[in-house]
């Protein structure tokens, strides 16, 4: 039993689930949605149980490191994040249509880490060698995964306003569509999950930057990144409070926001420098 | 025609948009791309090589290449921070004020902004008797009531967490403190490096740039550096430096290691293990043993230095290194014997027998040779770290209230309607109203059932 034979399953769960996403919303059998959702909880397990065996197996070669220590690791972490706040989201709102929006997310993820990324375990340069890692690692994560699941909703609500307001309602292939009212709720308290999240994660990142180096903030691209994505989604939450910010407006921002959190995460360590790059 | 407002009331309409708000963090976020694009705080040279002559001096005019430190920037962090304090001393007494005074009884026109209420007639029952059933329960399955007697009515008044309305507030403020925490590092704290060699003291360090040292105050010695590696790798496991404080004469700490991501503080100032280098000529072991006469000494030689040998000769080492074309630490040495015949050999450690050569007066065997470092350490002093820190403490725990608590509250009025009690009742939250319109609807059925009992 090694940790990559439950990457597959996880790949190959996620995979199944989105296109059972897609038949159910075509095919609008409860059943169909029932079981993409359960087949997200199995890739969601299969993931878990993924990243335990993979930790166990750096330990076994002598690293003391969770396992976070890589652009693999990262990115099948994030693929985690997503699938969990997704899943913590479809058990508060019963809203299996998002699925089809979100899940996508988290299998490309999976087959990006599994067929582009060097899969090999290797031990922590000096300069990562901290808990800090692990706790501005999973904070971050969370915001980022909350913020997918908001661009999901954000999308569908696109789709949905513009038919609810020429029709009165959405019917067609979209009747199996969550109203918008439901989608822009999913989509602020995905939001207000995850701003926290993110908040604790720059907070995090300040603090070990301060431990190691000596200053909590320095301005490296990375960070400045991760302040972009906040002065977004906290214009999101002020959108609320003023009128002609709502609506399409503050679906775009959150659509905005999460563009802006991928850059974050992959465009800065590909084409820009600074401390965050994950060794080569 | 509206009457024209006086400008410092625009001034302050201006300052307390939340428009204003939404519009600065879009551009903070929108202006900070460029620093990361541009690469920042580099030197002209580096600059101009990169862009053209016109390129650089336009950029340079828009200060972006220090932008976040460039006036507009600052000033649009000026603007936010405006926006933040006229926002919230505009909004606060009246939520000071809700809370501290609520409205103990509900006339008609605040029942009708509820969205949720219940009116209820009971008979065969006095006012009195309803009211105290209410006051137990809402004590029981709300919290305490405060009962005020009006116009011949009961006016009962019970909420929960009021204080949760002021997480907004604490996350607002928690901002301005951290702006506060960071302009006292700018003003009274400083960064900079300083090299210690092995063996050696400072008690200055040099900010960057500037030239000027600061005196620490104290003396800190580097008593040892060392880097290890991952066995059969060259990624470097870690860069350690033993460092020992002396103040006034006292040793306060001794051989402290310093690694990557643990630093050393002492008075406020921290040093960080940062960089580290070769420094001077190695110390060499070498045995040296005269074939004619066969005595053998050790030595122990720094490059560069010439030394005598047993039977009149002397020594030079010429060079050395840790890997000499891949056969492991070697030396050049330069051998003048007794009669000045000049020779080189060159010492293997690894392979002692390498040099021995037949006109050879000396057989060497190449021990040891210590490097000599120095430990390049970043040195920081921030008296306004732990402001930052409390503001990101309020932050937290701020935005946690501000999104995850609601302040609910609950009116009920008794009174008697001709020869029967009419009861009514209404609540609001001010966050997340799905779930208290859940918790409202169960609360008024039972307390309807538990009235007619
Ligand atoms: C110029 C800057 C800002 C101004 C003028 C401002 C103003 C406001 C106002 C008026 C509210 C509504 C309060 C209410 O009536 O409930 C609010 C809510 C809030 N603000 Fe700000 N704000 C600013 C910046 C920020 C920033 C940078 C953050 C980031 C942490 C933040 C966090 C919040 C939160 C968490 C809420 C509650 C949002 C919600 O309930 O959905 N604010 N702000």
């Amino acid at each position: 039993m090694t940790s990559s034979l439950f990457f597959n399953i996880t790949t190959i769960a996620y995979f199944a689930a989105m296109v059972l996403f897609i038949v159910y919303i075509v095919s609008r059998i409860q059943a169909i949605g029932l079981t993409a959702t359960g087949v997200v909880w199995a890739g969601f397990v299969a993931n878990t149980i993924a990243i335990g065996l993979r930790w166990r197996e750096a330990y076994a070669l002598g690293f003391q490191q969770a396992p976070l220590s890589n652009l693999y690791e990262s990115v099948v972490f994030f693929a985690w994040s997503i699938a969990l706040v997704y899943l913590l989201m479809d058990l508060k709102y019963k809203q299996r249509a998002v699925g089809a929006f979100v899940i996508p997310f988290a299998f490309i993820f999976m087959i990006w880490a599994q067929l582009g990324l060097n899969a090999e375990i290797q031990p922590l340069v000096p300069a990562l060698q901290s808990n800090w890692l692990t706790y501005h690692v999973i904070t971050c994560f969370l915001g980022y995964a909350a913020f997918a699941v908001a661009c999901g909703a954000s999308i569908m609500y696109l789709l949905v306003i513009g038919r609810e307001e020429r029709k009165g309602n959405n019917q067609g292939l979209m009747g199996i569509f969550p109203s918008a009212k439901v989608l822009d709720d999913i989509n602020y308290k995905a939001i207000m999950f995850g701003f926290p999240m993110l908040s604790l994660g720059i907070i995090t990142g300040a603090a070990w930057a301060n431990y190691a180096w000596g200053t909590y903030w320095s301005w490296d691209p990375k960070e400045t990144w991760s302040l972009i994505i906040w002065f977004i989604y906290a214009a999101f939450l002020h959108a609320r409070f003023t009128r002609g910010w709502v609506g399409r407006k503050a679906a775009w921002l959150s659509i905005l926001g999460f563009a802006a959190t991928i850059f974050c995460y992959l465009g800065v360590n590909l084409l820009l420098s600074g401390l965050h790059s994950y060794g080569s | 025609m509206p009457a024209k407002k006086n400008p410092i009331d625009a001034l302050w309409d201006f300052f307390c948009s939340l428009k204003l708000t939404i519009v600065t963090l879009i551009l903070l976020a929108a202006t900070s791309i460029i620093g990361t694009v541009i690469q920042q705080n580099r030197s002209p040279e580096e600059y101009l090589q990169r862009y053209s002559e016109s390129t650089y001096r336009l950029l340079d005019s828009l200060q972006f290449f220090d932008m976040y430190h460039s006036w507009w920037f600052l000033a649009l962090l000026g603007i936010f921070s405006l926006n933040l304090i006229a926002c919230s001393l505009k909004r606060f007494p009246l939520v000071w004020k809700a809370v501290t005074q609520p409205r103990l009884v509900a006339d008609n026109a605040l029942f009708q902004t509820f969205a949720n209420t219940e009116e209820q007639l009971l008979k065969g029952k006095s006012s009195s008797e309803v009211g105290e059933k209410v006051s137990a329960f809402l004590r029981q399955h709300f919290a305490a009531p405060v009962l005020t007697e009006q116009d011949g009515a009961l006016h009962f008044f019970a909420q929960k967490m009021p204080y949760a309305r002021f997480g907004v507030y604490v996350t607002h403020l928690s901002i301005l403190i951290i702006f506060v925490g960071a302009i006292i590092g700018n003003l009274w704290g400083y960064k900079a490096f300083v090299n210690i060699v092995e063996g050696t003291s400072e008690s200055r360090v040099w900010p960057r740039g500037s030239n000027a040292p600061i005196d620490l105050g104290f003396t800190v010695r580097c008593d040892e550096f060392s880097v290890s590696f991952y066995e059969g790798s060259n990624r470097p496991k870690e860069f350690k430096s033993l460092l020992t404080v002396i103040d006034g004469g006292q040793v306060v700490k001794e051989r402290h290691p310093v690694i990557v991501n643990d630093p050393l503080s002492y008075k406020g100032i921290t040093f960080y293990q940062s960089s580290y280098g070769p420094t001077g000529d190695a110390q060499i072991q070498l045995q040296a043993t005269a074939l004619a006469g066969g005595e053998t000494v050790d030595l122990s030689v720094r490059q560069g230095q010439r030394v005598d040998l047993p039977g009149g000769g002397t020594l030079r080492v010429l060079s050395v290194s840790q890997s000499y074309q891949n056969f492991g630490p070697g030396a050049q040495l330069e051998v003048v014997d007794a009669d000045g015949k000049r020779s080189t050999y060159l010492v293997l450690k690894n392979f002692p027998g390498f040099d021995s050569r037949r006109d050879a007066a000396y057989r060497f065997v190449l021990g040891d040779f210590k490097q000599r470092y120095y430990t390049g350490l970043q040195v920081a002093k921030d008296p306004g770290v732990w402001v930052v820190w409390l503001g990101c403490f309020l932050m937290v725990v701020g935005s946690m209230v501000a999104f995850f608590m609601s302040h609910r509250r609950i009116w009920v009025r008794v009174e008697t309607v001709g020869d029967q009690v009419g009861v009514k009742i209404g609540g609001s939250a001010h966050r997340n109203q799905p779930g208290f319109e859940l918790f409202f609807d169960e609360f008024k059925k039972n307390l309807k059932s538990e009235l007619a009992s």
